[in-house]
């Protein structure tokens, strides 16, 4: 892949079949992950009635799921004070369902628009939006999992077995900054 | 957070920008994370704000050094509407009363 250009409102750049595949990969799991909590909430009669969705109020288990959703206040302190564990568990409940829907239109973005099989790749600038935050939320699941730092080196020893991961994320890090620079040029 | 690329950083000049004031009760809090690129904070702040680019550069800046920055701040239905955003974005944001 080359540096995305942008041409007024057209941004564009050309894709090769394997990185298509390996990104495609990578925002279906994390669709599928994204997906599988909003089958975990409970459909209640009363939302229903009034369209008034309501998620669930403790943070999801999964560490991954936990960053690509989190608490309204922080929580990871010694001893959060019930005020803010109150308040987190009504404002996660209030806006979870709604993140999950944003989360899940910018995967399905990406997937609608980067060809299967590689080749060319055009977005409007709003399209151009939801890649970067679809890139953004590959990056963090993938950056949680193989427990990124701020000064992780370009490459791990050969026998550390987030070796191949990391080399996925740095280039993730590329697109996604060519695509802010990109968006960021008129 | 982290930078792509060695990008030359705008040096910030301090200022008393983060306005606390009584009819602000509640604050958007932006935390350092190692994955965030800077430039795409920059981008965000941009962009969900309408901050300046020197503006929203500052205030990445401060989340990258100090560990953390106020964003926003106001009522507290503004500021929940603030947070929501920026997790959408994909940042580390939380809200808090104003000390």
């Amino acid at each position: 892949m080359k540096p995305w250009k942008r041409k007024g409102d057209l941004v564009h750049a050309d894709i090769d079949r394997q990185e298509a595949a390996v990104l495609r990969g990578l925002v279906s799991q994390i669709d599928d992950m994204l997906r599988a909590r909003i089958e975990e909430t409970p459909q209640d009669e009363l939302a229903e009635l009034t369209g008034i969705r309501t998620g669930p109020s403790t943070s999801p288990d999964d560490p991954i799921l936990s960053r690509l959703l989190p608490d309204f206040h922080r929580l990871d302190d010694d001893n959060p004070s019930k005020a803010d564990l109150d308040s987190a568990a009504v404002l996660r409940s209030l806006h979870e369902p709604t993140l999950l829907d944003l989360k899940t239109g910018v995967a399905a973005v990406v997937l609608e628009t980067c060809p299967m099989y590689g080749g060319g790749i055009r977005l409007s600038l709003e399209q151009a939006d939801a890649w970067l935050s679809a890139l953004n939320d590959v990056r963090l699941a993938l950056g949680t999992a193989i427990e990124v730092t701020e000064d992780m080196p370009d490459e791990l020893p050969d026998d550390d077995p987030r070796s191949p991961h990391l080399s996925v994320y740095h280039w993730l890090t590329w697109v996604q900054e060519s695509l802010v620079q990109a968006l960021s040029t008129p | 957070m982290t930078a792509a690329v060695d990008m030359e950083q705008t040096q910030a000049t301090p200022s008393g920008s983060e306005v606390v004031a009584e009819d602000r009760p509640w604050q958007t809090v932006v935390w350092n994370d190692p994955v965030n690129l800077m430039s795409y904070v920059t981008y965000v702040f941009q962009k969900l704000f309408g901050y300046s680019r020197d503006q929203a550069t500052k205030l990445m800046l401060d989340v990258h050094h100090e560990g953390k920055a106020i964003v926003s701040s106001g009522s507290k239905d503004k500021v929940e509407a603030d947070v929501a955003k920026l997790h959408a974005a994909g940042l580390w944001a939380t809200m808090e009363h104003t000390s």
